[in-house]
């Protein structure tokens, strides 16, 4: 079950944060010559995977508890991050990501650049994809070195990521265009939830508290979290409409 | 100079993001864990502090 969670979560959260890459790398595709695109996307996965290389062993040097501190921890910040920003969203008190109007802006402003030579490198190009992808993918490098430390599961985390990658690219192959078709919002809102979860189970482990039932407690955590989701959605939910009315009875 | 502060600017952000208090409130009740760690029941601080502050958190960010 563990680990059928653990390559969910590491699937879904990086799902999210190439779906955003990809959406940059064909605005900067279709308008500025694929070359440049394409090799500032490969720099920057060379960057990445020196990174990876680099810091990936050092974390399976350090004791298993204290980098459950530390990882689920760190995880933990970040889950519940992406989980109030998701509840946020959902409730109408903030926008939603649209992976339509990023296409349109990076499109518009890619265009304002001038003309490319045929052939030639186009610096613009080149630092827009290597700035995201690197950007975007330390974020994917982030989510699977923690997840696969804290769980000692590397493999099956990169595995996630790896499939994530897969189905991305098929996505962008097949649709040419931004990503717009895929619920953004709820896939952040699973993710959040499930690093929230595992954050809280690692974290806690490593302060020293000893979880009633084991593993068994992560399926517990995810249910007591999406029930607080419902109850807080619903809640904001009300606040926003009736703010939203007050507003229409001043007016 | 410029390089490390957007360096360190990315992981804040994208780490802490725009609520600080709910990433004090997280450390702040894993130093509460380890602390009572030799209780049975310890399991149940990090969990609840997690419920309390995202609820405070999140009206904060739904006040006008």
């Amino acid at each position: 079950m563990n680990g059928v969670f653990l390559f969910l979560s590491s699937f879904l959260a990086s799902s999210v944060e190439m779906v955003e890459a990809l959406t940059i790398v064909l605005a900067v595709g279709l308008t500025r010559g694929w070359r440049s695109a394409l090799v500032g996307t490969g720099a920057a996965l060379a960057v990445l995977a020196v990174v990876v290389a680099i810091f990936g062993p050092v974390l399976g040097q350090i004791p298993l508890q204290p980098l459950r501190l530390i990882v689920g921890g760190l995880l933990l910040v970040f889950g519940v991050q992406w989980w109030r920003k998701a509840m946020l969203r959902a409730s109408g008190f903030k926008a939603l990501h649209d992976e339509d109007a990023t296409f349109a802006e990076e499109t518009a402003s890619a265009r304002a650049q001038g003309a490319v030579n045929p052939g030639a490198i186009d610096p613009y190009g080149f630092a827009l994809t290597f700035k995201s992808v690197l950007l975007e993918g330390l974020e994917v490098a982030f989510i699977v070195v923690t997840f696969g430390a804290s769980a000692q599961r590397l493999g099956l985390a990169a595995w996630g990521a790896g499939t994530a990658l897969l189905v991305v690219l098929a996505l962008g192959l097949l649709i040419h265009k931004p990503l717009s078709q895929v619920p953004e919002n709820t896939l952040k809102f699973t993710v959040g939830v499930m690093l929230t979860t595992f954050g809280t189970f690692w974290a806690a482990e490593g302060a020293g508290a000893v979880w009633p039932g084991a593993d068994a407690s992560i399926v517990g955590l995810l249910a007591l979290y999406s029930l607080a989701s419902y109850g807080y959605v619903t809640w904001l939910r009300r606040l926003h409409s009736a703010r939203v009315s007050r507003a229409e009875v001043t007016a | 100079m410029r390089v490390i502060k957007g360096f360190f600017s990315f992981w804040y952000d994208f780490i802490v993001g725009d609520d600080w208090t709910v990433a004090v409130a997280v450390i702040a009740a894993l130093l509460v864990t380890s602390l009572l760690a030799h209780l049975a029941g310890a399991w149940v601080v990090l969990p609840l502090a997690v419920l309390v502050f995202v609820g405070v958190s999140l009206w904060k960010a739904s006040r006008p």
